[in-house]
Formats: C-alpha cells, sequence, structure tokens
C-alpha cells in the first residue's frame, strides 16, 4: 500500500532522515512513534508530496510520488485522506463546507449528492447533524478533530494518514475516538498510518508500530517493537508512563 | 458501464459492474437516472460482479432503493446484500429533523431588518472604537509616569519596522510626485511666462500638504496592513489571551509600543519626503526650466513662510496615531477565522486612511481659521 525507501531529509547540516525505510501493508494500522524532533511529520509532509527528499522512494499504490508529474500527484491525492495535527479546519467554512470542499474538488457531482454524501460523512464520524453548519471556532476539541476525519473520509480513501489525532483530548474523548477509528478501519476497510505519542492510542489502534530512532525506522508488530533493545525504544514503552499503563491494564 | 439492465417478466433484472467508488459517482448516478422503475413491479439486484463499493457507492445505491420503495416497487437482492449498505443504514438510522435544517442555511434577511441591523452595528463598533482609544490613551497616561512600562525596545524596533525600511519607497514617491507637480504647472505657467511660480507650487505643496499626505498613505498601507494582520493572527493564535492569562496588558505590550514607535517613524519619514520632493523639484527646474540651482534655493526660501514646514510637520503624528490605532484596533478585534483576518485587515487600511484625508481637511480648515 505505502511503501518508503531509502529515505533521507537534510536541512543544512541537520540530518533528519538517514536512509529510512517504512512499509504499510493494507488494512493495518500503522503507528509510527518517535522523540520530539526526530522527524516524524517531515516522514509524513515527505509521503503527502508536500515536501521533496533528497534521496529516497515514496510508493503510493506503486507509484513513485517523488518522482510524479502535479496532474498525477494530484489523482494520487483523491486516494488518500490526511487530518492534520490541529485539524487544520478550514476556518472560514462551515463543518458542511470543509467536508464538501475535497469533494467538489475532485467529483463533479449535483448539489443535492454533495449536500448528502457530506452529511453522510458527519454523521459516520459521530458529530450530530447540527454540528454541520457550524464554523470550526465554535467546535470543541474533540468535533475538531471528528469534523478533521469526516474532512478526510471525503472521497472514500482507502489509505488514511492521522497526525496525532488524540493530542489535546482528555483520556475518555481520546479513547472514543480511538474507537471511532477502529470501527471506520474495519467497516471501511482503511489502511491507516498514525503519527502518535500517545501510548494508550497505540495499545489499543495498532497492529505494527515503527519507531523513528537515529534517522532510520525500526518497524513490528507491536508485541515484538515493545520489547525492541534500542535504549530509546526501550525508555519508550518500558518507562514510567508506560508502566503504569500496563500495570493498569494487568490489573484490569 | 457501471450497469446492466435487464427486462424480464416480473420486472427488472439490474447487475451492478465496475467499480462503485466515490471518483464515479457522478457516472453511476446517471446510469441509474436513466433505470424507468414505472413498468417494474419488482427489481432484483446483483452485485457479485462488483469490483469495488465504497460508502458514496452504498449512498448511490440506497438512492435507488428509495426510489424504488417511493414507486411501490419490491426490492430483492439476490445473494446478501452488500455489507457496506448495512452500515449506511446503520449511520442513517437516527434521521433527525436537523439534518434536513443543517441543509437550509440561515434565513433570508428581511431588507428592513438588515438596515436596523447595520445600524445597531454601526453604533456599537462606533462605540468599542472609542473605548479602544480611551484604553491606549490611559496605557499611555500609567506608563508616562513609569516610563520603564513603555517598552523601549519595543518601540525602537517599530521605528525600525515602519520607519528605516519605508525609506526608499516613501523618498521615491515623494521625489516622483514633485517631478510631476512641476512637470504639471510648468507647462501652464511657462504660457504666462510665470516659470519662476513651479517652484513656489513645489515648495508649498510639498511642504504644507503632498510630503506628509503621501508619507502617511504609503505608511497606512504598508504598517496599519502589518499592524492589523501581525495582531490579527497573534488573536487567532490564541498569543493575546495567553498575554492577558499571564497578567500582561496586550496594550502595553502590544497596542501601545506600535503606536508611539509610529508616531516617532512618521514625521521622521515626512522630512527625508519633503527633502526628496524639494530635490526633485530642483532637478526639474534645472533641466527644465534652465534654473539654476542657486535660484531655485533662493526662490524656496522666499516662498515660503516659517510656518510652512512645521505646518506640514506638525500633522504626521497625528496622522501617525490614527494609523497605528485603526490597525490595533481592527488586528485585535480578529476572531475565529482566516476570511475574518483578511476582512479586518482590509478595513484597517481603508479606515486608516479615510481617517488621515479627514483629519488632513480638517487640519486645512483649522490653518485657514488660524491663518497659516
Amino acid at each position: 500500500m505505502l511503501q518508503v525507501q531509502g529515505l533521507v531529509n537534510r536541512f543544512g547540516t541537520q540530518v533528519v532522515h538517514d536512509g529510512l525505510d517504512m512499509e504499510v501493508r493494507a488494512d493495518e494500522v500503522f503507528g509510527i512513534v518517535g522523540g520530539s524532533g526526530a522527524g516524524k511529520s517531515v516522514l509524513l509532509r515527505t509521503i503527502l508530496g508536500l515536501q521533496r527528499p533528497i534521496a529516497g522512494v515514496v510508493r503510493i499504490d506503486g507509484g513513485d510520488i517523488t518522482r510524479m508529474s502535479g496532474a498525477q500527484l494530484r489523482s494520487v491525492k483523491a486516494h488518500y485522506g490526511v487530518t492534520f495535527q490541529a485539524g487544520a479546519l478550514y476556518t472560514g467554512l462551515t463543518v458542511l463546507q470543509n467536508v464538501q470542499l475535497p469533494m467538489i474538488e475532485h467529483l463533479e457531482l449535483e448539489r443535492s449528492a454533495l449536500q448528502e454524501l457530506a452529511l453522510l460523512r458527519i454523521r459516520l464520524v459521530g458529530l450530530p447533524a447540527e454540528a454541520a453548519r457550524k464554523y470550526p471556532a465554535e467546535l470543541s476539541g474533540g468535533m475538531v478533530k471528528r469534523a478533521a476525519l469526516a474532512r478526510a473520509l471525503a472521497l472514500d480513501p482507502r489509505l488514511l494518514f492521522l497526525d496525532e489525532p488524540t493530542s489535546g483530548l482528555d483520556p475518555v474523548s481520546a479513547a472514543a475516538f480511538d474507537e471511532l477509528v477502529l470501527y471506520l478501519q474495519k467497516q471501511l476497510r482503511l489502511t491507516i498510518v498514525m503519527i502518535t505519542h500517545d501510548l494508550d492510542s497505540i495499545f489499543r489502534t495498532c497492529n505494527r508500530v515503527g519507531v523513528i530512532v537515529d534517522g532510520r525506522m525500526e518497524s513490528d508488530t507491536l508485541q515484538r517493537i515493545v520489547d525492541h533493545p534500542h535504549p530509546w525504544i526501550r525508555a519508550y514503552f518500558h518507562g514510567e508512563r508506560a508502566r503504569a499503563r500496563r500495570g493498569a491494564a494487568h490489573g484490569a | 458501464m457501471s450497469l446492466e439492465v435487464r427486462r424480464t417478466d416480473e420486472g427488472l433484472e439490474l447487475e451492478l459492474t465496475g467499480e462503485w467508488v466515490a471518483q464515479r459517482v457522478p457516472a453511476i448516478e446517471s446510469g441509474l437516472a436513466a433505470v424507468d422503475l414505472a413498468a417494474a413491479r419488482q427489481v432484483s439486484i446483483a452485485t457479485q460482479r462488483l469490483s469495488a463499493l465504497d460508502l458514496s457507492g452504498a449512498w448511490a445505491l440506497r438512492q435507488l432503493l428509495s426510489r424504488a420503495r417511493a414507486a411501490g416497487v419490491a426490492v430483492s437482492f439476490r445473494g446478501p446484500p452488500p455489507d457496506q449498505l448495512r452500515l449506511l443504514e446503520e449511520i442513517l438510522a437516527d434521521t433527525s429533523p436537523a439534518g434536513a435544517s443543517a441543509a437550509s442555511g440561515p434565513p433570508a434577511r428581511q431588507p428592513l431588518t438588515a438596515i436596523g441591523r447595520n445600524a445597531v452595528l454601526a453604533g456599537r463598533d462606533l462605540l468599542q472604537g472609542l473605548a479602544f482609544v480611551g484604553r491606549a490613551s490611559t496605557t499611555l497616561l500609567r506608563g508616562l509616569a513609569r516610563p520603564r512600562r513603555l517598552r523601549p525596545i519595543s518601540i525602537a524596533r517599530h521605528v525600525y519596522d515602519t520607519g528605516l525600511t519605508a525609506v526608499p519607497i516613501v523618498a521615491l514617491i515623494a521625489f516622483l510626485i514633485s517631478v510631476i507637480i512641476a512637470y504639471m504647472s510648468a507647462k501652464q505657467l511657462r504660457g504666462l511666462g510665470a516659470d519662476i511660480y513651479v517652484v513656489d507650487l513645489v515648495a508649498i505643496g510639498v511642504l504644507r500638504e503632498l510630503g506628509v499626505l503621501l508619507t502617511s498613505i504609503i505608511v497606512a498601507g504598508r504598517s496599519g496592513s502589518a499592524f492589523a494582520a501581525e495582531l490579527g493572527s497573534m488573536r487567532l493564535n490564541e498569543e493575546v489571551d495567553a498575554l492577558i492569562a499571564t497578567g500582561v496588558d496586550p496594550f502595553e505590550v502590544l497596542v501601545l509600543p506600535r503606536v508611539l514607535g509610529l508616531t516617532i517613524a512618521l514625521p521622521l519619514l515626512t522630512i527625508i519626503a519633503d527633502l526628496t520632493g524639494l530635490t526633485g523639484g530642483a532637478l526639474l527646474c534645472r533641466y527644465l526650466l534652465d534654473m539654476p540651482l542657486t535660484q531655485y534655493a533662493s526662490r524656496v526660501t522666499e516662498a515660503i513662510a516659517s510656518t510652512t514646514f512645521w505646518v506640514g510637520l506638525v500633522k504626521a503624528p497625528v496622522f501617525a496615531v490614527l494609523i497605528a490605532l485603526a490597525g490595533c484596533y481592527r488586528g485585535l478585534q480578529v476572531r475565529e477565522s482566516a476570511r475574518e483576518l483578511g476582512r479586518l485587515v482590509t478595513v484597517a487600511v481603508v479606515q486608516a486612511i479615510f481617517c488621515v484625508i479627514l483629519a488632513d481637511a480638517l487640519f486645512a480648515v483649522l490653518f485657514m481659521e488660524m491663518d497659516v
């Protein structure tokens, strides 16, 4: 579904990615983990074609997006959905219009069909229908995340990128959001790539996890990556917070 | 083709084929629209040959089903109905009227209500503007008592941003404007043999009015918009709220340094505009009218009264305050959206220029009454 090979990204003398490989298989939830500044966002921006890498290959559905023309890239973009960390909803448009925008750009639908398909997305992510009329500034944090998800699903993508989907949410909302992601993944047979810091979220949703360390990625199933010998990965999965979380899980 | 239709004795057999996905919805819809349900008593749908069905495709299929149901036609699936259809029903199960009203948008405004609403809004805007000026003034008075609170470093930065970096454009425009006046008046006055009065026109025009007015308009466009955009995006980013929450008065750290900075920068820019304006006039007189520079200089000193320069310059700080206040006021009004930011930056610049010209008109009347 998605392959990254030998990715190199540098800013001046600072090396962010140094031969990073990553593979995401169809129908899985793949978590990307890494310390602050490890290059998670740069990786996502590279995959989305927002930034050209110095070297390396990014294949989405087989095509290498780093060598694509603008028009080719545009058609690839119609096949995946993205949510950004802060939602990135268009503040001047209502939620409904936000969801409709990609549809208007990529599909030639009639007004009524556009309306109904957009409302369908809004209900799909569990937002009340009244939310459709609201502007992003009138929504709570959790609703913004859901609205962003509805917009990401506007074109019925097979591949979905979520950048820190649960950051800034309370644990209950975060859990509900994870549930939603899992539900959508199953029902719509999505492949999901998720950048996250939230250990709970990783344990709840991810099948496989890739950890960015030293400019490369160590990826494996969740069970196996937890026992990876790399010191940062150990610290991440076996630190104070992780222990507390696991203790709670075992106790329950 | 996304659809094959066969007619049988009992009704229609629909065979769905190919990809029923979002990208193909327009084609699917037109295919479905062509299906004539009128003659049929029942419809049987086969989905086995579908290679893909996503939510949008399922929605199109559901549209057909509800159309059939409305026409009183029985629908059956050969084989199990697709999962996506069940998911769709699940999502749409709690159809509430809110969904329909979401479609209809805000109610159309009556013209009379619109007039009233706008009048109230304009009045409120005026009051808020006055309140803003009031707060800025009291903050200034408090600052004067304790000068360190006036943030000299911040003021210096704004003098640099609004003043020093504007020097080239202000100088260039003042130069060109004086050339235009000199050229235009030289043509008219030469016929009367009154070439020498070109110098009067340039000197008095630039020093009294045009130097300060043009500089103010340039600065309103450059810095008034910058103030509004800067403060507006700080608002969107909740930086202003962060300041207030830490107990810092945004008037003290954001508004006042900008107002004071511009009040220092604009008179300085005006002096530069006056100088380059006179230089432009001199060059034109020298090369177009063959007037020696010494004659130009002595004519300038004869033409202007001792007050002419100051009459122009005294307006500069007033204009600066107007521009800075308009920019800051509109910037801090930004709420919620990027569109609002754009609108208010526009309003800031338009109002700044309007206020400057209005004030200039009032000054003209005032100076005439004072006989200077």
